[in-house]
């Protein structure tokens, strides 16, 4: 979930969303875009197959060692992660290095960086957080992988390794990795609180400061994971208390979102209930969170299900709740519809409540001295909370199908649900600015920015769209080579995984032969001629029907 | 939904601002940029050799000490090589500005040279701890020393395959903006390389040799 679910869908959302809020055509280097898509996809199939052909690993969402060695994992099922989480994690430090560069230097004229939307700001700090962890995560996964393919001993347990030496990399990768998916969620939730309550967003400055303190601190909380090590009082203080500095930042931002509703004239559409959704449910988690940094407590609920219902806490009520709150908004910006609100609602009621009876009991469990990844519990006293904590989930699939129905509904309604650009009219940033959807050049004319919420401004102003005029506009062109590159690395993991060195060979010389390749092309950009663009932008009728509505 | 409809607000009285650049945007130049990020994470996979070698570097597992297998004359030639290479492409970098294409070629080829004696030393030095009975599986320490300075050679050996794939692009398509880039970047790529190495001969080496 973590890794395919989580982090494709947030990169895919910061990759659409924030070349528009930044008035930008493309990203910064958009062969690697679509090389570290392609990389993910490799890595994603790679994962899937061992649905098919061996098994997958069963070492945990971590693999630890020694349960990952060799020795107690000799199947595929260790390999099967070890390479598809490494093509992965390169598609994704690609994806960080360019989001840096894309947000430093592609800005539209005027936008300066306090000028930034919210969600941008959020998305350099992931990014970079992207750049200085998943080398950490790559090197882990390396180094394992030289234990169980050359014999070597990092982590085994006898000739001189050291498995905490694995889990404590693992954690200065995971640590972060957990910020670099609820930091953007952050910035959906700054943007859509602010859409809703017709209000800029409060205290601006202090929520980009707290963005970068928590990006800066959550490099510095890694041990908290296994306090139980026994690295002694001094370290244990040390990250017991970096772990409590970080809710800081954090309530700084929930008093920011509460202040910014203060006093707004608050609109309770479907991406705003998942926000205050979001709201509740966060605040509790992170206050569990901060009794679990006591070192001397986690002792004691370390392994519990209360650090379970701890961190679904976070994580469902963060990045799950978020990523509903993203598609409701940014729905209507890529398909030109918006969603059903009904069964929005539905959905996120039944997500709300099944939540908390379905983790909520967790937390009692936990302090009775429950442990994790169990099937089955010895004590007819606490079934109850079982019961209840089943009915949750039962709870959350109701949620889960009211979704997909919302979608279906909306499509089959698609032309009763046809938008226009801003179709939350309330829209604040420059996305809302173009028609829905974007064409593929995303800005006819390069927005000149003045002040933060360059839309709110430009409306505020009665700017309009130029409708003549225009240039020819150069944007890269197509090319195979990403897809080829991701095709040669799934038959090398596969040859690696399968021991199968003919073929890892030969995949990986023809990697490096493809890539060698596209170098030798020098001219990789296309044409929108002038009169293309005239075409397109004389024609967009700001009511238009979605099928009408292509470049 | 009731809310679904456009109000632009009206103009104001008095001239309003620009809001949109009538001229195409400049092309701006990120790579440089994006490759200097990429050199940063490239530390980082280092940092994490650095530190498996500083936490398992004592851990011998009753196998050969550093004090036994490393050979600081050999790693001494080493670490001349690769720093006379760096000088060498700093030459090369330098043909941009006289705009002379065969010297640069000439002060490429020194580097390659150079940096490929580098990595045969370095495969020369490796084979012989093998065949004394210290391969990487012998001991953590030994699994870690392979893993760090292994790794490193084997950046060394991707730059060599990039500087002649970057010279037959140079021979063919001249000093053209392109090729000066990609010139720039491996520029600092090699030259990142020399600087990762004298942290792996000081602190895997010299004080391998010590504890």
């Amino acid at each position: 979930m973590i890794f395919f679910v989580a982090m494709a869908y947030i990169v895919g959302l910061m990759n659409y969303v924030m070349p528009l809020q930044i008035g930008s055509r493309d990203v910064a280097f958009p062969f690697l875009n679509n090389l570290s898509f392609w990389l993910t996809f490799a890595g994603m199939v790679l994962f899937m197959l061992s649905l098919f052909i061996g098994d997958f690993s069963t070492a945990g969402w971590l693999a630890y060692p020694p349960v990952s060695e060799l020795q107690q994992s000799p199947g595929p099922g260790v390999d099967y992660y070890i390479w598809g989480l490494q093509l992965s994690g390169v598609g994704t430090l690609l994806t960080g290095i360019n989001f840096v560069v894309t947000v430093v230097k592609m800005r539209a004229p005027g936008m300066t960086l306090m000028k930034m939307p919210m969600f941008c700001w959020t998305t350099l700090c992931t990014s970079g957080l992207i750049v200085v962890t998943f080398p950490i995560l790559t090197a882990a996964i390396f180094l394992l992988s030289l234990d169980r393919y050359l014999g070597m001993h990092f982590f085994t347990n006898g000739f001189g390794g050291n498995l905490m030496l694995y889990i404590n990399l693992i954690w200065v990768w995971g640590h972060p990795e957990v910020y670099i998916l609820v930091l953007p969620l952050f910035g959906v939730y700054s943007e859509i609180v602010a859409t809703f309550s017709r209000k800029p967003l409060f205290g601006y400055a202090s929520m980009v400061y707290a963005t970068a303190a928590i990006m800066v601190l959550s490099y510095l909380v890694w041990l908290h994971h296994f306090f139980t090590m026994g690295s002694g009082a001094d370290v244990n203080s040390f990250f017991s208390l970096t772990t409590m500095i970080i809710s800081i930042p954090t309530g700084a931002k929930i008093f920011n979102w509460l202040f910014t509703m203060y006093r707004g004239r608050v609109h309770f559409t479907v991406p705003m209930i998942w926000t205050m959704g979001f709201l509740f449910t966060f605040t509790i988690g992170g206050m569990t969170g901060v009794m679990l940094s006591v070192a001397p407590a986690d002792f004691l609920l370390h392994n519990s299900l209360f650090l379970i219902a701890h961190f679904h806490n976070v994580v469902i009520g963060g990045v799950v709740f978020g990523i509903f709150a993203a598609i409701n908004y940014w729905f209507p910006k890529a398909f030109g519809f918006h969603l059903d609100e009904f069964w929005g609602k539905v959905s996120f009621w039944f997500w709300q409540i099944g939540f908390w009876f379905a983790f909520g009991p967790l937390y009692v469990l936990g302090l009775m001295g429950v442990t994790r990844r169990l099937s089955h519990f010895d004590d007819p006293s606490l079934q109850i909370w079982f019961v209840l904590a089943a009915f949750g989930a039962f709870l959350i699939l109701l949620g889960i199908l009211s979704f997909i129905l919302q979608i279906y509904v909306s499509i089959q309604r698609r032309k009763e649900y046809a938008v226009d650009n801003d179709p939350w009219v309330g829209g604040r940033t420059l996305e809302w600015s173009v028609s829905s959807p974007p064409p593929a050049y995303n800005f006819a004319f390069i927005p000149q920015v003045h002040e933060r919420d360059a839309w709110s401004d430009m409306k505020a102003h009665g700017a309009a769209r130029p409708t003549e005029g225009f240039n020819d506009i150069h944007l890269p062109g197509n090319t195979s080579t990403g897809v080829i590159i991701g095709a040669l690395s799934i038959a090398f993991g596969f040859g690696m995984i399968w021991y199968i060195w003919w073929l890892a060979v030969l995949s990986f010389i023809g990697i490096i032969a493809v890539a060698i390749g596209h170098t030798f092309n020098y001219h990789r950009e296309a044409k929108i001629p002038a009169d293309a663009v005239d075409r397109f932008e004389r024609n967009v009728d700001w009511t238009a029907t979605p099928s009408e509505v292509t470049a | 939904m009731s809310t679904l409809s456009t109000t632009i607000n009206p103009p104001r009285n008095g001239a309003a601002p620009m809001y949109y650049c009538r001229e195409e945007p400049h092309e701006h130049n990120g790579t440089l940029l994006g490759f200097w990020i990429y050199l940063m994470s490239d530390c980082f996979i280092f940092a994490s050799l650095f530190v498996s070698n500083a936490v398992l570097g004592v851990r011998y597992a009753g196998g050969p000490t550093g004090a036994e297998v490393l050979d600081l004359t050999g790693v001494a030639w080493n670490t001349a090589l690769l720093l006379l290479s760096s000088v060498t492409f700093g030459f090369a970098m330098l043909q941009i500005r006289q705009n002379n294409r065969r010297a640069m070629l000439g002060w490429l080829a020194v580097s390659g040279l150079l940096a490929a004696a580098f990595v045969g030393l370095e495969i020369h030095e490796f084979v012989d701890m093998i065949a004394a009975g210290a391969g990487p599986g012998r001991s953590a320490f030994l699994s870690s020393f392979f893993a760090l300075v292994g790794t490193h050679g084997l950046h060394v050996s991707v730059g060599i395959l990039w500087l002649i794939v970057l010279m037959v692009q140079l021979a063919r398509y001249g000093l053209n903006p392109d090729n000066i880039r990609r010139l720039r970047c491996l520029s600092m790529f090699w030259h990142f390389l020399d600087l990762i190495w004298v942290g792996v001969f000081s602190y895997v080496y010299l004080v391998g040799v010590l504890r």
